[in-house]
């Protein structure tokens, strides 16, 4: 009984670590920006596709993992600098186009050069099972969530302890008074588009040893990414991380104890009971709007 | 101005009356139905999204509910297909209606969210309730027949889908002259004025949105009943992308530029079948192009270039 319940939790809490740092993604790019980026999840694709390629071409394993962080950190920034600066100030409709355009675009690059195979990577560390009170616990569900833990912890000092931290997060509260005090807004649109690309990709290369990947992962992934950011209250950081990993967890329990075939749509079910009843999302602020 | 409001109508229709006679063989023929049932459905999401200024990231969802509903209720149950299609219809727009209220009552574009997971709840349903709708694979649809009279060539199901986008375009054409659509377009060009003004914000959104939703349920039911067979992907997230897609490269709150959009997009995966793997990056390559530079969509921006206003 607490075996089983212990085992939901624990996969849960794996793949909630990667909707977080999906959710990170959505809330650092809608922060800097008010864009809901759709490209989200294919860059936790690319950071497992990129990740496979590299370890099967015989790159060292930190290496390739570098590789897989730091390609898609630049394809956020094309993403970027070609298609969302050039269109500042368009609808959000016309936004969200651009970006499940970009998507397809990457989608769409992958499957012609890769393939359209399922991969795996071998876990960093073995696939030797940890036993605890009877459920099972694979290694590489530490390396997500102590991995998961660390970039939380970084997250937090950037915004809060260095001067460009706290220039990214003053944009997101007011642009163009961020502008008068002198700082550089597009710098900040810049650096969000590659940090949240290195964040989902680094998501993507975690658990590919447990969940495997392949060219179209990312659809599913990045909008589950999306409701984690809206159950946290979207532009809430930490909420987004608590959105995340709350994600995860009642999708692992409604697969194991009500039906594993609805796996795929408790998240969305979340979405519109939150929506309905606790419209700011669980962690977010009042807020009020101008006219 | 209101002399001509009517002249891209005719011009629509004659058009419609000429293209069976010029279409070349079957294979256009069939293109051209889909092309009109696609820019029915993207009149309704035009209305929403260009004049309510909201958006649905589920509208294949509705699209989904009628047409199973014209697939299952007539195979399991021996419903007349007429009446099958009016009960999608309405269970669509209770659904809708029952998502919107409280939607609509928030700001910002929760109705995306909303929207989209409820298609993706439905796509799932659709996909696992093999029993009555055939799963993953889908199932064939009874033949549509009114008073003795079977729609089963090509040719029939052309005349009807024409006479029904004629109607579409009219009345989305009325209905924007109308009260209720000035008040639509005072409430996407500033919500709070019309607020002051006394336009009812939310039961007006619900109300648009409730109304492209039956479009989507009944345009799948038509759907349904010219292929003959349903599958899961009628009602996947992509194809509501595309649906959007449609109305946005078009052009927002543009009639004309919704059927510009629906032709367009019909047309573009058999073109870029050619391309072999290579449709993906094409598709998205042309989204972003367009939308980076005609961010109004193909329609207002020619329009705006030679100098007739809308």
């Amino acid at each position: 009984m607490l075996a089983q319940f212990l085992q939901f939790l624990f996969s849960g809490v794996t793949v909630g670590a990667t909707y977080a740092l999906a959710a990170l993604g959505f809330t650092l790019i809608y922060n800097a920006s008010n864009v809901i980026n759709f490209a989200q999840g294919e860059f936790i694709m690319l950071g497992g596709m990129l990740a496979v390629y590299f370890t099967q071409a015989g790159l060292p394993l930190p290496v390739a993992l570098l590789l897989a962080i730091l390609i898609p950190a630049i394809v956020g920034i094309l993403v970027e600098k070609l298609a969302i600066e050039p269109v500042k100030g368009a609808e959000t409709v016309t936004l969200i186009i651009i970006t499940i355009g970009a998507s397809l675009v990457i989608r769409g690059l992958i499957q012609v050069w890769l393939g359209k195979n399922t991969f795996s990577l071998p876990a960093f560390s073995g696939d030797e099972p940890i036993q605890i009170l009877g459920a099972t616990l694979l290694p590489q569900s530490l390396w997500v969530l102590g991995v998961t833990a660390l970039v939380v912890i970084a997250l937090w000092y950037f915004f809060n302890r260095t001067l460009q931290g706290k220039a990214m997060l003053a944009t997101s509260y007011n642009r163009v008074a961020a502008e008068l005090v002198g700082i550089n807004t597009s710098w900040v649109l810049f650096m969000s588009f590659a940090m949240s690309a290195a964040l989902g990709a680094l998501g993507g290369i975690l658990v590919t040893p447990i969940t495997l990947t392949s060219y179209d992962v990312g659809i599913m992934l990045g909008l589950k990414g999306f409701v984690a950011a809206v159950v946290g209250g979207l532009g809430n950081g930490l909420g987004a991380v608590l959105g995340g990993l709350l994600v995860g967890i009642l999708e692992a329990m409604g697969a194991g104890y009500i039906s594993s075939s609805y796996k795929d749509a408790i998240p969305f079910v979340l979405i519109l009971l939150i929506l309905f009843f606790m419209p700011r999302g669980l962690f977010g602020g009042k807020s009020t709007d101008r006219v | 101005m209101k002399k001509n409001v009517y002249l891209g109508l005719y011009i629509v229709v004659a058009i419609l009356l000429v293209l069976p006679f010029v279409v070349p063989n079957s294979f256009y023929l069939d293109l051209v139905i889909r092309m009109a049932i696609n820019a029915v459905i993207v009149l309704g999401l035009n209305l929403l999204i260009g004049f309510a200024g909201q958006i649905s990231l589920g509208h294949a969802g509705f699209l989904g509910i009628g047409a199973y509903a014209s697939a299952v209720l007539p195979t399991h149950f021996g419903w007349h297909p007429v009446v099958a299609m009016g009960a999608g219809a309405l269970v669509t727009a209770v659904l809708a209606g029952l998502v919107a209220r409280p939607i609509f009552k928030l700001k910002g574009h929760y109705l995306a969210m909303a929207t989209l997971g409820l298609g993706i709840i439905l796509n799932i349903a659709i996909r696992n309730e093999a029993q009555w709708t055939g799963g993953p694979d889908g199932m064939p649809v009874p033949t549509m027949g009114l008073f003795g009279f079977e729609l089963a060539s090509d040719k029939q199901w052309y005349w009807v889908v024409a006479l029904l986008l004629s109607v579409s375009v009219w009345a989305s054409l009325n209905l924007i002259d109308s009260p209720f659509g000035r008040a639509l377009r005072a409430l996407h060009g500033s919500e709070v004025a019309s607020q002051v003004v006394g336009v009812d914000v939310v039961r007006y959104k619900v109300a648009i949105f409730v109304m492209s939703a039956v479009f989507a349920s009944l345009m799948g039911s038509v759907t349904a009943h010219y292929v003959g067979f349903v599958t899961p992907n009628l009602a996947d997230f992509f194809h509501s992308i595309e649906l959007v897609t449609m109305v946005v490269i078009g052009g927002m709150a543009s009639v004309y530029g919704s059927l510009v959009g629906a032709v367009l997009l019909t047309a573009l995966p058999q073109a870029l079948a050619t391309f072999e793997g290579w449709e993906t990056v094409a598709f998205g390559s042309i989204l972003m192009l367009c939308m980076i530079f005609m961010p109004k969509g193909l329609v207002p921006t020619l329009a705006a270039k030679f100098g007739k206003g809308d």
